[in-house]
């Protein structure tokens, strides 16, 4: 399609303006609602100073933070999604998903590949929020899948960054169907005894958690990270009652013996290697 | 009591006259007749209104409250059933059904939710919306089958896994998850039945299988049209447009390669001759199970995972 076209020209461009801040010296933060100083977040991996809270991070910072410098090499980058239902709610599909690839210069919501982690050869699959949500249709079931088939074919770890909104809407059932298919895969890398650590970020719900990201050996998450199957709005309308405070953050499911850690983002480099190695 | 869908009052309609008019007595000259003609207008009637249904008009008729569910299925196709119990984690889940049966001579294990018919039991089964026990009572049914190489059958009936404090805090993404991978591996067939409504993961978590059939005005998606129309829309005066939007209608997911048959229904849907559609289905799935149970175990694996493996449809490279 010719606007892919024109997207190519300009990737570098598009990826830079997505890694920088917007103008403005001060920041709030979506979790403690202080006010704090932009430069000081940044320096800290975007973390909040007053409450810790991480805020979200690019593909690219994400890669930079986890990999060694220069060593990821990106796999299925020539996935696309496509329209297979013809959906239309208020926008046509197809022109959200032109939108989001405008305006974040990727295909889809996860980029996977492989790189080092001190040294160690891993697979590293990272989602992007900003890409409708997060949101698994069949582009990004598809990578998953390829990702852990590179880790069995390559015989090496896979790591998942996750930050989704679920499945995607717009792909109806075969979003769905998405969720079976990554976790046939990663009962496939079980099988082989393959080692694949997940790394949940904020927030990471429905079809994603309830799929790969809630299968991983070993489950990390950042601190204050919303994770769920349910969104707490629906669960209110549901049940009609008060949320208790810090339902559903990473802290809450740490409690409630859903995952095995909680890192903070600068620690994740060290403790994914120190993973890799114990396996 | 007969419960009427708003589109089937024309239906009810014919049906009050012919009560009222069977009820004068039919010795009378004329009424024989009258009562024949009818009920000819009657299924006309009927076939017309059932073939021009909408996707929101047919997700009403999955939902009919006076549909076979799953008990119904597994009491009519089934020789015994003996109902199993609990996770042996936490607690027995309700909304989710599930035993050992006889099928035509052989010993299955069969699983489905079951949503409750008088408001009493729609209650204690949490109207068919499963807790993490629920899956987590299917999964050690299915591991036993498995042990003991009995195939499985699950019945799909749910608006989805329970949206609930408690069901977040025992892990229901986890639940869903772990149903997903050890169904995609399991080593016994697995056939599965859309009957009602396929509610999201909540359904897929009992709908990972080598044959997946479908009621003819049974609906599967990834979201209820409300939520959807909620969510896509903001207005939830757009349900129908998101019913229509989402694709999930037996049709729809026979073309888009997720379902392998779909089971006609009886005229005026399957709640107007539970009989009958029930002994199509035990004629539907047997075939199937015997087929699956030829195939070396391998080759029944390799074909569900390639099954699974294939779905999606993807552009560029
Ligand atoms: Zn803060």
């Amino acid at each position: 399609m010719a606007w892919f076209k024109k997207e190519r020209s300009a990737p570098e461009d598009q990826d830079r303006k997505k890694v920088k801040v917007p103008e403005g010296l001060w920041l709030k933060c979506n979790h403690c609602r202080a006010i704090v100083y932009r430069k000081e977040v940044e320096r800290s991996a975007r973390v909040c100073p007053k409450c810790e809270y991480h805020f979200p991070i690019s593909v690219e910072e994400r890669i930079d933070l986890l990999l060694d410098l220069g060593t990821f090499r990106e796999w299925s980058a020539g996935l696309e999604p496509t329209d297979p239902l013809h959906f239309k709610d208020t926008q046509r599909y197809s022109e959200r998903l032109q939108a989001a690839q405008q305006s974040t210069g990727k295909k889809d919501a996860i980029v996977i590949g492989e790189g080092r982690i001190n040294g160690a050869r891993v697979v590293l699959g990272v989602f992007h929020f900003g890409f409708m949500g997060g949101s698994m249709g069949s582009v990004v079931g598809e990578k998953v899948v390829h990702a852990a088939e590179g880790a069995l074919r390559e015989r090496i770890p896979l790591v998942l960054v996750t930050t989704s909104g679920g499945a995607r809407m717009q792909e109806g059932i075969l979003s769905l169907m998405q969720m079976a298919k990554t976790a046939a895969t990663i009962g496939r890398l079980a099988e082989a005894r393959l080692p694949y650590f997940s790394i949940l970020a904020d927030p990471t719900f429905g079809g994603v958690t309830a799929s790969f990201a809630m299968l991983a050996d070993v489950i990390l998450a950042e601190p204050k990270a919303l994770i769920g199957f349910a969104g707490p709005r629906v669960i209110q309308q549901t049940i009609k009652q008060q949320l208790p405070p810090e339902f559903q953050r990473a802290e809450f499911l740490l409690e409630h013996g859903m995952i095995d850690l909680i890192v903070p983002r600068k620690r994740l480099k060290e403790t994914v290697s120190s993973l890799v190695e114990y396996f | 009591m007969r419960e009427y869908l708003d589109f089937e009052k024309p239906i009810a309609e014919i049906e009050e006259k012919i009560e009222k008019l069977t009820a004068t007595g039919q010795e009378r000259p004329g009424v024989p007749d009258d009562l024949r003609k009818l009920r000819e207008k009657l299924y006309k009637l009927q076939a017309e209104i059932y073939t021009g249904l909408t996707p929101w008009q047919r997700t009403q008729v999955a939902r009919h409250p006076q549909r076979p569910s799953t008990l119904d299925y597994i009491g009519r196709i089934c020789d015994r059933f003996l109902e199993l119990h609990g996770d042996r984690l936490y607690g027995d889940d309700h909304a989710i059904v599930a035993g050992l049966a006889r099928l035509s001579g052989r010993s299955v294990v069969v699983i489905g939710p079951q949503k409750g018919k008088t408001l009493k039991e729609r209650v204690l089964r949490n109207f068919g919306m499963p807790n993490p026990e629920g899956y987590r009572k299917a999964l050690r049914l299915m591991r036993l089958a498995e042990r003991f190489n009995k195939p499985v059958i699950t019945f799909i009936d749910t608006p989805g896994a329970y949206p609930g404090l408690g069901a977040e805090e025992r892990g229901q993404s986890e639940a869903i998850a772990r149903n997903l991978m050890v169904m995609a591996s399991l080593k016994v067939p697995i056939v599965s039945v859309v009957i009602g409504e396929g509610g999201s993961g909540g359904a897929l978590a009992i709908g990972v299988a080598d044959r997946l059939l479908m009621l003819q005005y049974a609906v599967y998606s990834v979201i209820s049209p409300e939520g959807c129309a909620a969510i896509l829309w903001n207005d939830p005066k757009k349900t129908p447009d998101a019913a229509e939007a989402l694709k999930m209608t037996a049709e729809d997911l026979l073309r888009l390669g997720v379902i392998d048959e779909i089971l006609p229904e009886p005229p005026g849907g399957a709640h107007r001759d539970p009989t009958a559609m029930c002994n199509a289905v035990k004629k539907a799935v047997e075939p199937h199970l015997s087929a699956l149970l030829e195939l070396p175990l391998d080759e029944l694996l390799r074909r569900r995972h390639t099954k699974y493996r294939r779905m999606g449809v993807l552009g560029g490279e």
